[in-house]
């Protein structure tokens, strides 16, 4: 296992990944975008998965699967997510997530 | 043992009917309603004729004596090991007896108030009422216990508000309804409060273990005694309290006179034949009690009778009102009853009161049932209840004319008809009882003549009056009641009853005692003559006497005040010196302390209700920040 990339460098590209989705979720206002940023923390976990399978436990595939699991479950989260997306776009003319604040007090 | 379950349906048919009619009734034809109710109490009324005749005659129970039995029992709540309350049928000669009386009258009043009622709105809601007035009253009758009587009792007093407030578009019936309600619920609490005195000192609520000559209320004679009177006697006071209510005695009459605002079959039914005499029933049925330990609380009784029988005879001879004049006219009889009583001993022919109440309740309720339908009839007829507006209808009339002479004749005391012989016992009770109180009974008797004729004349006869529309006959569906409660009124004198209801079960002897009968009926007879001079044609005559007898006379047209006394206790001490106290009270300290809370609530609310602002990512830094301060709090801190 020589001359391949040391596990340091995966978690630092998939912490990066994670806090950049953190900070597009709270900084973007467009639902889209947002949607897009959550894809990018579950894609820094999916690393993680991948990277610790890798260095931790050469012989399973558990990681692996785990990170299939994920991207599965993100893709119907998606599609769910989008016709949401949708509906608000059709009630209020917009999807701009300042603008859907009716339930508050 | 015979086998009397089947009784069990007597109460439980009216019931049923009253659910099936209450909740179905107003998606059927009203007609129906009426019918059903109708025909339930027609099975009610064989049932307890067959009971009768077996219990009485064919079943042959009489060898020592008619015994109470239970026909049915079952434990309702279990309080502590020795005192439980049931429900169950008992079955006894009084209880007998009431069956007919209730069953046959509840069943002439179901289809009298066929033709009277016709037409009327609500006609499906007064029958599911009366359905559900003869469960409770049936129940009553046939308690095993005081609990359950008491239970009953309320149930009925409930039936007579939701009756007397039929017409609750007019507020007279409303305000007459709830008077009704809270007077006999005011004198409820002085039953309840003996019920807790009397079950505390014999651990029963059981009649028959109550009433039992070795049972544990005889042992309370000589018990802790308060302000010279022994706590059982104070307990069986306190149960009479109860009775006096329901049954309109003095000073807690106020109600039944106004309760006349409810429908004159109603009348007849609960102000006149059965409800009001649950109170004589109530000392009937503790009879042995009351005789044996306390016979204090039956001089209480039997004064109360007497007083209130000649006070409402007094004001019944100056109402104009036709059914109030009855109303006062059922007061002063069942202070008859109450009197007869508390006039009576245990046993043989001591016992002869205890038989002669019972008796004057049987004939009572034939006709004074008759007498409130025959003034159904009347008002039916003329749209008014003012005697001042009538006069001269025996043309227009004439079976209900004939009905109502028979009834009159029959409460004034004329032989042969029945109230002549139990009015002759009572007189007979009470002249070896009390000389006052036979010599008060016996003015009464005089008095009921004077005003029953007073009333027939200046409705059948008097000056010829001249009517809108000419008045008619009622429908068959009215005038065949009146014909068979005439009957009743006529022929029940000669039942035996000092062989079937007597204070201890055995038969015994009694004869007609001329001494007293003779005057008795010579009384009557006064009466009615003097009534026949005063009111059989317009004369000038009342009017006078009227002025003869100045401020009495008016006193006794203002029914001595009462109903002042009354606002005047309530209104000025009552609610100045109790319910204002109480209504600050409950409005600024309880209320108060209730406010606040929700103030102290409403107000930290509105403080923090800004947090939810309906943004996402309000919420998600919220979230991320408390994540991370977590994080930080179990990696570094902990």
């Amino acid at each position: 296992m020589t001359g391949t990339i040391p596990l340091q460098y995966f978690l630092i590209i998939s912490t990066l990944m994670f806090f950049t989705g953190i900070y597009g979720f709270l900084t973007r206002r467009n639902l889209i975008t947002m949607l897009m940023s959550i894809e990018l923390i579950l894609n820094s976990v999916n690393i993680n998965f991948v990277a610790f399978n890798r260095f931790l436990y050469p012989d399973n595939l558990h990681g692996h699967f785990f990170s299939l699991i994920v991207i599965a479950v993100a893709a119907a989260e998606a599609a769910v997510a989008i016709a949401i997306i949708i509906n608000i776009y059709r009630n209020f003319r917009s999807i701009d997530v300042d603008k859907v604040d009716e339930m508050k007090f | 043992m015979i086998d009397y379950t089947y009784t069990l349906l007597i109460p439980l048919i009216p019931l049923a009917v009253f659910l099936f009619t209450g909740l179905a009734g107003h998606k059927m034809n009203p007609k129906v309603s009426g019918l059903i109710g109708t025909t339930g109490l027609f099975a009610v009324t064989i049932l307890s004729y067959l009971t009768a005749i077996r219990y009485f005659w064919t079943d042959h129970l009489h060898g020592s004596g008619y015994q109470a039995m239970k026909a049915f029992e079952i434990e309702w709540l279990h309080l502590t090991e020795k005192l439980t309350i049931n429900l169950g049928v008992l079955l006894d000669p009084i209880s007998v007896m009431m069956l007919i009386v209730v069953s046959t009258v509840s069943f002439m009043v179901h289809i009298y108030s066929l033709g009277y009622m016709k037409g009327e709105r609500g006609f499906a809601r007064f029958f599911t009422f009366l359905s559900l007035f003869s469960f409770s009253m049936l129940g009553l009758v046939l308690a095993t216990n005081i609990f359950q009587m008491y239970i009953f009792w309320e149930l009925v007093g409930v039936s007579s508000f939701l009756l007397i407030g039929f017409y609750y578009e007019k507020p007279s019936a409303v305000a007459a309804s709830k008077k009704a309600f809270i007077v006999t619920r005011f004198a409820d609490l002085g039953f309840l409060i003996g019920i807790l005195m009397l079950s505390f000192m014999t651990d029963t609520f059981d009649f028959r273990t109550l009433v039992s000559p070795t049972g544990p209320a005889m042992l309370q004679a000589g018990s802790a005694t308060f302000m010279g009177l022994s706590a059982i006697t104070w307990a069986l006071i306190f149960i009479f309290m109860g009775g006096a209510g329901k049954s309109a005695m003095f000073p807690l009459h106020i109600w039944l006179p106004d309760a006349m605002e409810g429908p004159t079959p109603v009348s007849a039914l609960i102000h006149a034949a059965t409800m009001v005499v649950a109170g004589v029933y109530l000392v009937a049925r503790l009879f042995p009690v009351y005789s044996m330990v306390a016979p204090d609380a039956l001089h209480v009784v039997a004064w109360v009778g007497g007083l209130s029988s000649l006070f409402a005879a007094i004001i019944a001879c100056t109402q104009t009102d036709i059914k109030r004049v009855l109303a006062y006219s059922t007061m002063s009889q069942i202070g008859y009853m109450m009197l007869a009583l508390g006039v009576s001993g245990y046993g043989g022919h001591d016992g002869l009161g205890f038989m002669a109440g019972n008796f004057h309740l049987f004939t009572h309720a034939m006709f004074k049932a008759l007498l409130f339908l025959g003034a159904g009839a009347i008002i039916h007829a003329v749209h008014s209840n003012d005697m001042r507006d009538m006069g001269g209808l025996r043309k227009y009339l004439p079976i209900t004319h004939i009905t109502f002479l028979i009834a009159c004749l029959t409460i004034a005391g004329i032989p042969p008809l029945s109230g002549f012989f139990s009015k002759d016992e009572i007189l007979v009770a009470a002249y070896h009882h009390s000389m006052p109180l036979f010599i008060i009974e016996f003015a009464v008797a005089g008095l009921t003549a004077f005003y029953m004729f007073r009333l027939y004349y200046s409705i059948f006869w008097g000056k010829h009056t001249h009517y809108h529309h000419t008045p008619h006959e009622a429908p068959a569906t009215m005038t065949i009641p009146l014909m068979i409660l005439a009957f009743g009124a006529v022929f029940s004198g000669f039942l035996p009853f000092h062989e079937l209801v007597t204070s201890d079960g055995l038969p015994f002897e009694a004869h007609i005692n001329y001494g007293i009968a003779i005057p008795s009926v010579l009384i009557g007879v006064l009466g009615i003559v003097v009534a026949t001079l005063m009111y059989r044609k317009e004369t000038a005559v009342p009017a006078k006497m009227a002025g003869g007898f100045g401020s009495f006379y008016t006193w006794a047209y203002h029914k001595f005040y009462m109903d002042e006394v009354y606002l005047f206790v309530t209104k000025k001490i009552l609610f100045n010196l109790v319910s204002r106290p109480v209504a600050w009270f409950d409005r600024h300290i309880v209320d108060g302390f209730m406010n606040l809370i929700a103030r102290v609530i409403e107000k930290s609310s509105y403080l923090i209700k800004g947090l939810q602002s309906g943004r996402i990512q309000q919420y998600g830094y919220v979230f991320v920040t408390g994540t991370i301060v977590l994080v930080i709090i179990f990696v570094f801190i902990l």
